[in-house]
Order: C-alpha cells, then structure tokens, then sequence
C-alpha cells in the first residue's frame, strides 16, 4: 500500500539528496512552538504535521506570518486541536517564513507509460490555469535539467524580478537532480518512492527553497 | 523487439527481397490483390513477382500458382498477403517451408475486431516467431522500399528515391508523407505501415532504419504507447544514429496517479512524451506537413553551426513577416546584419536597399546580384543560416506572358516576349542552384521558401530547388519552423557531444 509520509519526515528523506529547505523544528505543544519561533526567527509559519495529511491548506491547518510569541502560541494549541485521528499527527512543524514573489513547483512521479519522471513547473495560485510545466524521464542528467528550466515559457520570472536577482540556474538544476536521484533510486529500508512534491519552492534572493514536501512511499513488503 | 525474427536478415528479406509473392491476388481490379500485384509490377520491382490464388487464374499476366506450396524454393523472402484471416496460419506455414523471412499482412479482422480477433492475432504471432518470419503487420498497408524499386502496397502512390525512411501506425499517414515526397521530390528509403503492430513495431522499424544504409533519417506516425520506456530506449538510440521526425496522434491513456500528486496531475501524458522527446534527440512534430518537412530538411541541409539567422528577401513584406517568424521563435536569432557584412553588400545594391536583417534588395539587383548577396552572407562567420524569399517572381511572370496570348510562336517574337521569358526562367532557376551550391560550399543551410511551389510547381525557381535536391517550402513561415528544427538538433547534439 503507498502510503505518504509527513512533511517532516518527506524532508529529511530529501534533504540529503540536496533539496533545500528552511530550517524547522516539529514540536508538540505551545511553549515549545514559541521558543522554537524564538530560535529560528519570527515571523514563522506553524503547519499540522503528520503522517497522512496531504492538504493542509484545504484543511486550515496552515498558519503563516506569525510575528509575536502569543500567535504562536495561539496557532499552536488551534492546530493541535484541529487534528483528527487519521492525520496521525506527530506535532506542529514551525519554520521561518520565506520571503519570495516567485513560486515554482517541482515533482517526480511514476507514469503508467514511461515510469520514473521529473516535473519542474510555474507554481503560485495560477499553476494549474497556467500549466507551463516541463517533465523528463528519469534519470536526468544536468543539461536535461538545464533544458527543463529553458522549456518553461514563462522565462520572464526567472530573471531578474522585482528587486530580486534572476534564479540561480544551477541551485534548480540541483533540485532536480536530487528528484531524479529520489525517483530513480530506492530510498532506504528498501522502500520506493512513487511521488515527490515540491510545492511550493519558492524563489528567494535567487535561490529555490522548498517550504513544503510530500513524499508517497511504497514500503518494501 | 523480438531479437529472433528483427535480425538484418529479416529486414533484408522485407525490404530487399529476392522474391514477393502476393497471396490471394484478384483478377478483380479493385480489390487488395490485383492493386497490390499491379503496384509490385508497376513499380519497376526487378526480382521474381509471384502470386497465388484459389484458381490459378492469370493476373497482369502473371499466371497464379494455387498453393504457395508449388513456388521453387528459396526464390521468395517476402509474401504480400491479401488473404482473409483463417486462410493464413496455413499460407504462413507453407510459405516458411519455401524460405519465406518477411510477411506482410494486409488482413483486417484481428486485433481490432475484438476478442475472437484478438486471440487469433497473438496466435498469429507465434506461429510467426516459430515459424521464424518476420511480421509486419495486420490490417496494415503495405511496404514501399526505393532501393529494391519495390512497391509493395494496397494503394499509391510510390515515391521518387531518397534518404527518409517512414514508419508509421496509421496507413493513411505513409500515404501523406509518400503524396509528400512526390510533391517535393525529397525522397524515401523505405516506407511501412506497421499495422497492428502485433510482431513488429514502429519502434522496431526505426531500430532498423537507425542501421540502415539507406536511410539517412526516420520519420514516424505514432499513436497509443504501451512500453513507454522501452520506446523511449529505442528512440534514444536511433536519435543518436539519426534524426528523427515523431508526429504522435491521440493522447495515450491516463495513467492512475496519485490523486494526492499535485505535480503528477499537471503532467499530462502529452507532456511526458515531449520531455521524452527533447531528451532523447526526437524533433516532434505537430502537423503531418510540418512532420515531412522537418524529415526533407534534415536529409537535404546541413547542419547549423548556431541559431542566427538572415533573411534575404527581394520583396519588403515578406521579410518583415519572417523576421517576426524568427524572433518569435525561442531557438532561432534575428541577428542584428554584422556592420562588415552590411558594408561589402553596400557595394552591390544601391543605396535603397534595407541595410539591415531582413536584406531587403528592393529591387536594386542586376543580373548577379542575387547570388553574389546570397554569397556574402553565407561566408559571414556571424551567420549560421539564411531564408530566401523572392524566387520565381520573374517566372511567374513569365508563365503569364507565355500563356497571354501574345507569346506568338517560336521564333516569331514579335513583342520581344519570348526573349524575356527565357531571361526570367533561366534567371530564377540559376538563384535556386546558386542558393544550393553556396550552401553546400558554406555548409550552411539555406532554406528558400516561395508559395509558387504549390501554386505553380513548374515554375523555373520551385522546379530548380527541386532539381537541386531540397525542398521548396510553401512559405515562410513553415521555412522557419524547419529551420527551427534543424537548429534544435544540432544544439541537442552541441550538448551532449563527448
């Protein structure tokens, strides 16, 4: 049975395949959510974390831009509240906000035809009305990788952007060579992976950082 | 691919074989078995023509054996088959005992008429495999094969020689390339319609084509994929042999993702098989024109060195819309004209002329300066490729003025207008022949585009880019989307080179 991981745990699988993310700490109760905001930085975002919760917007269950130790707390007891049995809950992860007017998405997946994949695409709240989506079969290899961010045709806003410097080609390059490397390798304790999503990965200073990962996972049996 | 049956030595005997017979030829000159007969004759094929039917009657003045068991044997390596269904398991095995390699199939009723069908077509195929014949086919069309004059098909046309070699799912799409060919004089290999597809594959047909001698680019019609990365393998491998042209018709059955997979419901399966296609080398095609032109360019220009481009037009309007086509394009450069460049035409045209990329000569040319213009732009190192508008002008006039009916016969040119009218012809067809020999000699393409190759296909300037062996295009704008094609190629091959 495929089974999803939390966002916790589908980042430290990435993690170490070079996926960048923010800095977080997953914690279990309000204090602990304000002193880990103090740690990392406010404003920080407070999301529900857990094994099988793949729409936490839908649900409510993310909270972003809080910038005092009282909405953080606050934010905290809701969304431990807020969480149902089958979620599976194993805390509230807190990150730093990440700062960016620039959102892609990037993903593997397995095709029915053509098996492991890699997707890069424009994200934000138009992804799906836009669909200027790029995929390769996996494994890619850099210049792939370069030729997927050349499909996109929204080149515009890997430029210069608003203030911001243009996308650092080879961090996304990066990106997806650790999806591919996901995809197309078996993780460990033999399972496999059948799905990764990046979503959104945010353009920040330049340079792409996840703030959010699902992984769906088939166990070895 | 099935390594027993796909061996050179079963492509030889379908493409190249000593013998064909065609069993179940008709006296009745409508049906599969006359036209088939009719078209292996017609076509000039010069090995033994045999045929089989249950009377032994005489067709085209072949006299019919009743059983493939009465050919000599080993004289025959393909049998062309027009009979129905529950005739072939028995014609196959016969046929095998004769030395029979290749058969192809036109039999309908198979897989694509349900279970029973179905059934009798993987039984088809076994007995094949065991029977070691290669299968093409059934419900397929036919196989053309120029190098053996060989035109072994249900229905026209059959196309002048050349490099492209064509698979395809769909009869119908052999049909439009071969009509294609035709129409341009940009030849064919070998062309097959694969059928059903139930032994042997488009994809095992380009395998083959991606060896083949005579084959200098493949060119496919696909439509449903059932081993994508199996295909994907085979495509890569030929794309490094060769070009390769894919227009793909239908979108391939969803696959069941992960409803949770934001990125996997984006990615399409169209959009899967474009990244397939861009990573493997494969120029895809959307059109069936823009498909058989991207094939013609590749196997009548050479390969750019970069993307820049220079229009040469004798006429203003044209150009401006091409450069738009140009700039439009995301692999193609309108490259601002080089200052050295625009100073060794300046001494050519007079000062009118546009000074800039589109060169537009408006109309200060003399008797050379076309091909001189043409010349210096090719030789300039910060040109990689040229469109040329403008030729056949002068002919089309021409044609109007042969046929106006002041023309006056020959040798009686009281108007001066034969004079002229042979001036304007040999003009136009001396640019078309400057335009290949200065590509040639730069290796630079240069891509000549007028919609007098449709419009007037005899005119002096078309027939001439057709003498020279390239393609006339009908316009412009289909110029530039080839061009695009052949700069994508050359740039994927850049990349990855050693």
């Amino acid at each position: 049975m495929p089974r999803t991981l939390s966002e916790a745990e589908s980042k430290s699988l990435l993690a170490p395949l070079g996926i960048p993310f923010a800095p977080e700490e997953v914690v279990t109760d309000p204090d602990a959510a304000v002193d880990a905001a103090n740690r990392l930085g406010m404003p920080v975002a407070a999301k529900l974390c857990g094994d099988n919760i793949a729409h936490k917007t839908e649900r409510g269950l993310v909270r972003l831009g809080l910038s005092n130790a009282d909405d953080v707390a606050a934010a905290a007891a809701d969304l431990l509240a807020a969480a149902r049995d089958e979620d599976n809950a194993t805390g509230v992860l807190i990150a730093p906000m990440v700062g960016g007017d620039r959102e892609l998405i990037a993903g593997a997946s397995t095709d029915e035809q053509f098996g492991p994949t890699v997707l890069l695409g424009v994200g934000g709240v138009l992804a799906e009305a836009v669909a200027d989506v790029s995929v390769r079969l996996a494994p890619i290899t850099d210049v792939d990788a370069n030729e997927m961010i050349e499909d996109l045709q929204s080149q515009a806003i890997l430029g210069e952007f608003r203030g911001q410097p243009a996308v650092d080609r080879e961090a996304l390059v990066a990106v997806l060579a650790g999806l591919s490397e996901a995809i197309s390798a078996p993780a460990s304790n033999g399972a496999t992976i059948l799905s990764v999503d990046l979503n959104p990965l945010i353009i920040s200073d330049g340079r792409p950082v996840a703030v959010d990962a699902l992984v769906e996972l088939e166990e070895a049996s | 691919m099935n390594d027993s049956v796909h061996t050179p030595q079963h492509f030889a005997a379908l493409f190249e074989p000593r013998g064909v017979v065609v069993a179940g030829a008709s006296t009745h000159p409508g049906k599969f078995g006359f036209v088939s007969l009719h078209n292996i004759l017609a076509s000039g094929y010069a090995g033994k023509v045999y045929a089989t039917n249950r009377d032994g009657a005489s067709v085209l003045g072949i006299e019919c054996l009743t059983s493939i068991d009465d050919l000599p044997d080993g004289d025959v390596d393909l049998m062309f088959v027009c009979t129905p269904a529950a005739a072939n398991p028995g014609l196959l095995r016969s046929a095998a005992a004769k030395g029979v390699k290749a058969a192809f199939l036109t039999t309908a009723g198979y897989g694509e008429a349900g279970d029973e069908g179905r059934k009798a077509e993987q039984e088809l195929v076994a007995l094949c495999e065991e029977l070691g014949i290669l299968l093409v086919g059934p419900n397929g069309q036919g196989v053309v094969s120029t190098p053996a004059r060989l035109c072994a098909q249900i229905v026209a046309p059959y196309p002048p020689a050349g490099g492209i070699g064509v698979a395809s799912q769909s009869g119908n799409f052999v049909s439009s390339f071969l009509n294609w060919s035709c129409a341009t004089g940009v030849g064919i290999s070998r062309a097959v319609s694969a059928g059903n597809a139930s032994a042997t594959t488009v994809a095992d047909l380009l395998d083959f084509y991606s060896h083949d001698p005579a084959t200098t680019v493949a060119l496919a019609y696909m439509e449903g994929i059932e081993d994508g990365r199996s295909v994907a393998q085979t495509l890569g491998r030929v794309a490094a042999e060769m070009p390769t042209v894919i227009m793909k018709g239908g979108a391939t059955a969803g696959g069941a993702r992960a409803a949770a997979s934001h990125t996997g419901s984006l990615a399409t399966d169209d959009r899967t098989f474009e990244g397939m296609c861009r990573q493997s080398g494969v120029t895809r095609a959307g059109t069936v024109e823009e498909a058989f032109e991207a094939a013609a360019t590749f196997a009548t220009q050479p390969s750019p060195r970069g993307n820049r481009v220079v229009v040469m037009t004798t006429a203003g309007g044209w150009g401006v819309v091409t450069a738009d086509a140009i700039t439009r394009h995301r692999d193609l450069a309108l490259v601002d004209l080089p200052d050295d460049l625009r100073a060794e035409i300046d001494k050519l045209l007079p000062p009118r002329w546009s000074r800039s990329n589109p060169v537009d000569l408006a109309g200060g040319e003399t008797r050379d300066t076309i091909p001189e213009v043409l010349g210096l732009i090719a030789a300039h190192d910060g040109v990689d490729a040229i469109i040329h508008l403008g030729l056949g002008i002068q002919s089309n006039q021409a044609r109007m003025l042969r046929e106006g009916g002041y023309h006056g016969p020959e040798g009686d040119d009281t108007w001066g207008i034969q004079r002229i009218v042979a001036y304007h012809e040999r003009q136009d067809a001396r640019f078309a022949s400057a335009a290949a020999e200065i590509s040639d000699a730069t290796g630079k393409p240069i891509l000549t585009a007028t919609e007098l190759a449709v419009a007037f296909p005899d005119n002096a300037g078309p027939a001439a880019v057709r003498s020279a062996g390239r393609l006339c295009y009908p316009s412009a704008d289909r110029a530039v989307t080839a061009l695009g094609h052949l700069v994508k190629r050359s740039r994927f091959l850049q990349r990855r080179a050693p």
